[in-house]
């Protein structure tokens, strides 16, 4: 019963917060919604008992992807102008809703092989076996490094003065 | 009443809707680096969600959405790259008002 409970809160908290960030017209306050939506996917995760990546979301979005985009938003002087929409405000609103009744038709129409096993806890060591051991994923874990590596040289790149 | 995939599912299409409307209306390069940061976490609740459901002792979605933070945390850095370049050069980041490449 409590796991319904936060679930709805967390789902709840989330939707209005990103509502906001998409509505509000201060581009701070809206960076600030994101932040309070990343922490309520942070939650959901918890519900779906996914302990780690809880732990991850909160370290790297909340902590660092949120910090850049407040960055992003004092270095440059678009404040003072507000988050305000292009004309294709009404065409993207038609476009959004049609696929959330497109996808929300295929979801409930469709038989999940849903699984009664309960859930593995914890999963830190089990995802680490997963991730390193045998036939898993050690071919992507090795790739992805290579990615943030090339991500960090190319942002000092396109940033740095001639 | 119990929660299953589906409540999961509808809400990760919920999220990944508005942050899909705020990628194609707004004109704040900032902003729409934020909305697509919403339609990644709505990715990643929909895959952890079906790795819960309906493989709940592999953990392959949960793999996956390891991955998809390791993919949005380069975005979000080279994104923000190209924002301060155009914000240096062009003093806006009105995406409206970049149209060095337009036909």
């Amino acid at each position: 019963m409590g796991l319904e409970i936060a679930f709805w809160i967390l789902a709840i908290v989330g939707i209005v917060a990103a509502l906001a960030v998409v509505l509000l017209r201060d581009v701070f306050r809206a960076a600030l919604c994101l932040i309070l939506c990343f922490l309520a996917v942070a939650g959901i995760f918890v519900t779906l008992s996914a302990d780690f990546l809880a732990a991850v979301q909160v370290l790297i979005y909340v902590g660092a992807i949120s910090i850049l985009i407040i960055l992003g938003i004092m270095l440059t002087r678009e404040v003072q102008r507000g988050s305000t929409t292009n004309k294709f405000r009404i065409p993207a609103f038609i476009v959004a809703v049609l696929f959330l009744g497109a996808v929300i038709f295929a979801v409930t129409s469709t038989q999940w092989p849903v699984v009664g096993i309960p859930p593995q806890e914890p999963t830190t060591s089990a995802l680490g076996i997963r991730l390193f051991g045998d036939g898993g994923f050690i071919l992507p874990v090795e790739i992805a490094p290579i990615l943030l590596l090339a991500a960090i040289l190319g942002a000092i790149v396109i940033v740095r003065e001639k | 009443m119990s929660i299953g995939l589906e409540d999961y599912l509808i809400l990760s299409v919920i999220l990944f809707s508005i942050g899909l409307y705020g990628a194609l209306a707004k004109r704040n390069a900032v902003v729409i680096l934020m909305s697509i940061e919403i339609m990644l976490n709505a990715v990643n609740i929909a895959m952890v969600a079906f790795s819960r459901y309906i493989v709940p002792l592999l953990l392959t979605g949960q793999v996956f959405a390891i991955f998809i933070m390791v993919v949005a945390a380069a975005e979000a850095a080279v994104g923000l790259a190209i924002v301060f370049a155009i914000y240096r050069s062009r003093e806006t980041i009105d995406a409206t008002e970049i149209n060095l490449m337009k036909w």
